[in-house]
């Protein structure tokens, strides 16, 4: 068994309305940064999770997602694990 | 009628909901949501709160509390499952409703009374109320914001499983009157079988004249008087 440190990125659907990233986008714009055309605000979770290997980790977490860390109805998730530092 | 009305930590409507049922005439009882089954429970109410402190997404922790096979248990049996606001959410968290409920499009918690009109009277929780009347009750969330994709959007509306629906003093569904950004101006549905509601406002606030609208008690008049009507029927048949 070693350590994977598995990063799971969160993010709400596309064509789901955002209303965070709405105000961060407009809040961009008014000090100046008009090549930011669109702002999606989601989240990042990491797992410390013990395993045989990187894909047996991102596996157990997938799972993991659709379970509980993700709402598929509203969020799409990404999982990447690598050798814990 | 026996009403269990779970507790989950974090729960703070769980008191008024207890209320509610007893004013209504109802027995109620609290459910600590680390119990495993509903006991003698003839309806079940989810009250609002924050239970488990919204971490993660609200209700998204509390669908797994070990109460929580016991009401899904009961649900798909068709016994009679309420979700209140936090309830509301866990209820569509652990797949007993469609949708989800999103960040209000203010972005912020709010708490204020609102109209909603009841669009249906033959539901277990809505037959003391008329059809069409503009009831007027609290809400209080961050959340609120009903959303579903737009297959299951138009399968609600077809089939009729939008019971209440936010609007103005008279009734109309103006923009103004959406407080949250909810689709289709959503503030309550039923699942298909018609046993499981969830409303984001409060029915539990606005059961007494003190709290500035009792618009609230034929909801769970209607809820306790559902029972009486089953066994008065189940009574009839048998004689």
């Amino acid at each position: 068994m070693s350590r994977f440190t598995v990063e799971v990125l969160v993010t709400p659907r596309p064509g789901l309305l955002d209303p965070q990233g709405k105000a961060i986008h407009h809040a961009l714009a008014s000090l100046g940064y008009d090549a930011v055309e669109d702002v999606r605000v989601g989240k990042a979770i990491y797992l410390e999770v013990a395993a045989a290997s990187a894909e047996e980790a991102a596996k157990r977490v997938e799972e993991a997602c659709r379970k509980l860390l993700a709402n598929p109805v509203t969020e799409d998730f990404r999982v990447t694990a690598e050798a814990h530092r | 009628m026996n009403v269990a009305v779970v507790t989950f930590p974090g729960s703070n409507c769980d008191q008024d909901c207890h209320r509610s049922v007893e004013l209504a005439d109802g027995t109620p009882r609290y459910l600590w949501h680390r119990e495993h089954s509903l006991g003698d429970a003839e309806a079940v109410i989810v009250p609002g709160g924050f239970a488990h402190g919204d971490y993660l997404r609200p209700g998204a922790i509390a669908r797994f509390s070990p109460i929580m096979d016991a009401v899904v248990g009961f649900a798909r049996e068709g016994g009679l499952v309420v979700g209140i606001c936090n309830g509301f959410q866990v209820l569509c968290e652990a797949g007993l409703l469609p949708g989800a409920l999103l960040r209000n499009r203010s972005l912020r918690f709010q708490s204020h009374d609102c109209w909603q009109r009841v669009e249906r009277t033959d539901t277990p929780y809505t037959g003391e109320y008329r059809d069409g009347q503009v009831i007027r009750m609290p809400l209080s969330h961050a959340d609120g914001n009903y959303y579903a994709d737009a297959n299951t959007l138009a399968e609600l509306e077809a089939e009729e499983r939008v019971v209440f629906r936010y609007c103005d003093a008279q009734g109309n569904v103006t923009p103004e009157s959406n407080p949250n950004g909810s689709l289709n101006h959503i503030a309550g549905i039923v699942n298909r079988r018609g046993n499981v509601l969830g409303m984001m406002p409060h029915p539990d606030r606005a059961i007494e004249a003190v709290l500035g609208s009792v618009d609230g008690l034929p909801f769970f008049e209607s809820l306790v008087g559902t029972r009486a009507t089953a066994t008065a029927a189940a009574q009839s048949e048998v004689a």
